[in-house]
């Protein structure tokens, strides 16, 4: 059974309230450490794991991509193709486990919802998820998918920690269950207590689990959901790292062989 | 085959000044011995400029100047294009690294005093390439068509509107519209990719030609052409090339090491280079939280936020800009390098350096209370590096200049 306990951080942009004027030299520090943006709504964050060399687990993320998000999010700028090549899987069980809406391989992951459909049924058309996990960050999305919890005064019944009033349903209770809040008291400096939300508990366990999640936990699942969507958001991140390591060593080489050449040319100076 | 070689070189030479040009500018080009690491940065400049030419030619071949198609041709371009992603990231980081080297070459006049007679032109037209830099980095950014494009736009093209007068209708003539839009990319791709490229090649030309007029200066401040030999060769001279052609090819190699290592394994630069928000198509309707523009703004937008004022944030950020212009006439100091000025000079420099960065750093945060106070105290000190420089140049103690270079 999945006892999902998390505590969860201070919200963040308290951090941001009241500021002594640092010294110069933390300054640069955080000038050199304090990454520009803010996720954005919510500011509640827990780590993903994201291992893009984990083919089992970047397969595993496209399965419930294309099982459980395709149905309404589109990924339009990535090709069927592209995936079975990047992520080893054959023509056949591409065909067979991951199109749904076309038999053509070089396809994109469109979605058959239409979106004026689509936005009267949520209230806002579902975003393509192409170049998601670059707008919010692998964390946010790991944080958006684990935090879903009971809310009877939204009209899709959840609310969520990371977005608040999201118009998603919660498509993967399924997998992870119900969750609900827990409250603590917070007293504020006016000596106002109100409740906040401390952390989520699942009550209601998930039932009957499709076939291929039986095995793995939620947290698992979600995982390697958000480690696809990193792949998802730059395919060509898998080559990378390794094409500029090659580069980087022939520049090495080439610097030894410049700089010895300009040595020689310069003997005769001075 | 060699001879063949000479005689077609002969035959081009008796119609066009191949050999003299080749001479004049490089091979007796008399470049100071004592060139240091702040040196390199002219070389990169020009280095970078045709990095973000041919990358900028074959970015064009797959890009769609439409406010419909602009977001997914890029992405496009980073999925089914061969090598896409490596040339526009190539491109991203060349916008970057365009500024990080400008601002250093630039330092490097402010601590040789490479913008005094006889350099003042040579200055100036330097300036010009800046400025042109920026509109043409401007112009560039709203091309994704991200949120971050729009958006910042948006903001920058308003300020416009601040001024007085002329000013709604200008911004409305800039945009060509009341919002930005479609008709706004496709005249900022217009400008991006023909018109302001143009004017920088040929400003660079012509900051070449006044450099190779005047001759460079060196980090002693000492000019060389005052000591020359029997042959009329300056004695601390060496011809540029091949001396400075093989110095500066290391600088290129180590530049692109650094260089490679951000465009294949952090092309966003933790969002300093590549914005996170610019992943969002641009959506007219929906403000983000938060605008700041990219880095290289952000010194002149934290000063823009200091003045309370809107007018008079927008003229205080032109000043800003503007006051470099000035800087040979502002210099009273008999002295180049900051090798043998006095106490004032220094300290000014280095409360200046420490206010460009400062504000640099504050215009990517939101204006709070407190970080609008600080931006407003180094606005201050920035302008009375400007303002007070003919007062502490004058009457600081420089220590006796060298005859030759050391």
């Amino acid at each position: 059974m999945i006892n999902a306990r998390f505590s969860i951080p201070e919200r963040e942009p308290a951090k941001r309230g009241r500021n002594l004027i640092p010294s110069p030299v933390i300054l640069l520090l955080l000038l050199l450490a304090n990454p520009c943006w803010s996720a954005g709504e919510g500011g509640y964050t827990l780590r993903a794991h994201v291992d893009l060399s984990d083919r089992k687990s970047l397969q595993r993320g496209a399965r419930t991509f294309v099982n459980y998000c395709l149905s309404c999010h589109s990924a339009s700028f990535m090709r069927y193709n592209r995936l079975g090549r990047d992520l080893h899987i054959s023509e056949d069980v591409l065909k067979e486990n991951f199109m749904f809406g076309t038999d053509k391989t070089g396809d994109t992951m469109t979605v058959a919802l239409n979106r004026r459909e689509a936005e009267k049924y949520f209230g806002v058309a579902p975003p393509d998820l192409s170049v998601t996990a670059r707008s919010r960050g692998a964390d946010w999305l790991y944080t958006y998918l684990m935090t879903f919890y009971r809310d009877t005064s939204r009209p899709n019944g959840v609310n969520n920690l990371a977005f608040e009033d999201t118009a998603m349903p919660h498509v993967l209770w399924q997998l992870q269950g119900w969750q609900e809040p827990v409250y603590k008291e917070e007293v504020h400096e006016d000596g106002r207590v109100s409740q906040v939300i401390d952390h989520l508990e699942v009550v209601t366990g998930p039932v009957e689990k499709p076939q291929p999640y039986q095995e793995e936990s939620y947290e698992e699942t979600v995982s390697d959901l958000v480690n696809f969507m990193v792949y998802l958001g730059e395919p060509i991140k898998l080559k990378r790292n390794k094409i500029g390591a090659w580069t980087i060593t022939y520049l090495l080489v080439l610097l030894v062989l410049v700089y010895l050449l300009k040595r020689e040319y310069w003997r005769d100076v001075r | 085959m060699t001879k063949r070689l000479l005689a077609l070189r002969d035959w081009v030479d008796a119609r066009f000044p191949l050999l003299q040009l080749w001479n004049d500018h490089l091979a007796r080009y008399y470049a100071p011995k004592n060139f240091n690491f702040w040196y390199f940065f002219g070389s990169l400049a020009l280095f970078i400029l045709v990095i973000q030419i041919v990358t900028g030619i074959w970015l064009t071949m797959n890009y769609k100047p439409s406010a419909e198609l602009a977001f997914a041709s890029v992405e496009y371009i980073m999925r089914d294009v061969e090598w896409g992603w490596w040339i526009r990231y190539m491109h991203s980081t060349g916008a970057s690294a365009f500024f990080i080297v400008i601002y250093l070459h630039m330092y490097r006049a402010m601590l040789y005093g490479s913008y005094k007679r006889p350099r003042e032109l040579l200055w100036i037209i330097g300036m010009l390439i800046y400025f042109t830099l920026m509109a043409e980095a401007f112009f560039g950014y709203l091309l994704p068509w991200g949120q971050m494009s729009y958006w910042g736009a948006q903001v920058i093209i308003s300020l416009f509107g601040a001024l007085p007068v002329i000013g709604d209708d200008l911004a409305l003539w800039i945009r060509g519209d009341f919002v930005v839009s479609d008709v706004t990319l496709n005249r900022f791709f217009s400008l991006h990719v023909i018109a302001f490229p143009l004017v920088l090649c040929g400003l660079v030309g012509a900051h070449l030609i006044a450099l190779h007029e005047v001759g460079s200066n060196n980090p002693d401040g000492v000019e060389i052409k005052d000591n020359k030999g029997a042959d009329g060769i300056p004695l601390d001279g060496i011809p540029f090339h091949p001396y400075y052609t093989v110095k500066d090819i290391v600088g290129v190699v180590v530049f692109l090491i650094i260089f490679c290592a951000v465009v294949f394994f952090q092309p966003e630069m933790g969002g300093y280079f590549l914005e996170a928000n610019n992943f969002i198509p641009a959506d007219p309707l929906k403000t983000p939280e938060h605008i700041a523009p990219v880095w290289y703004f952000t010194p002149f937008y934290a000063i823009l936020r200091a003045i309370p004022s809107q007018f008079g944030g927008v003229v205080a950020m032109g000043a800003a800009v503007m006051l470099f212009f000035f800087l040979p006439w502002l210099d009273r100091s008999p002295v180049k390098s900051i090798r043998y000025r006095g106490w004032n000079y220094k300290i000014a420099l280095a409360l200046f350096t420490l206010s460009f960065i400062v504000l640099g750093w504050l215009g990517l945060q939101p204006a709070t209370t407190a970080y609008t106070w600080m931006a407003r105290l180094f606005t201050l000190i920035y302008f009375l590096f400007f303002l007070l420089m003919p007062f502490y140049t004058a009457s600081d103690r420089e220590k006796p200049v060298p005859d030759r270079v050391t």
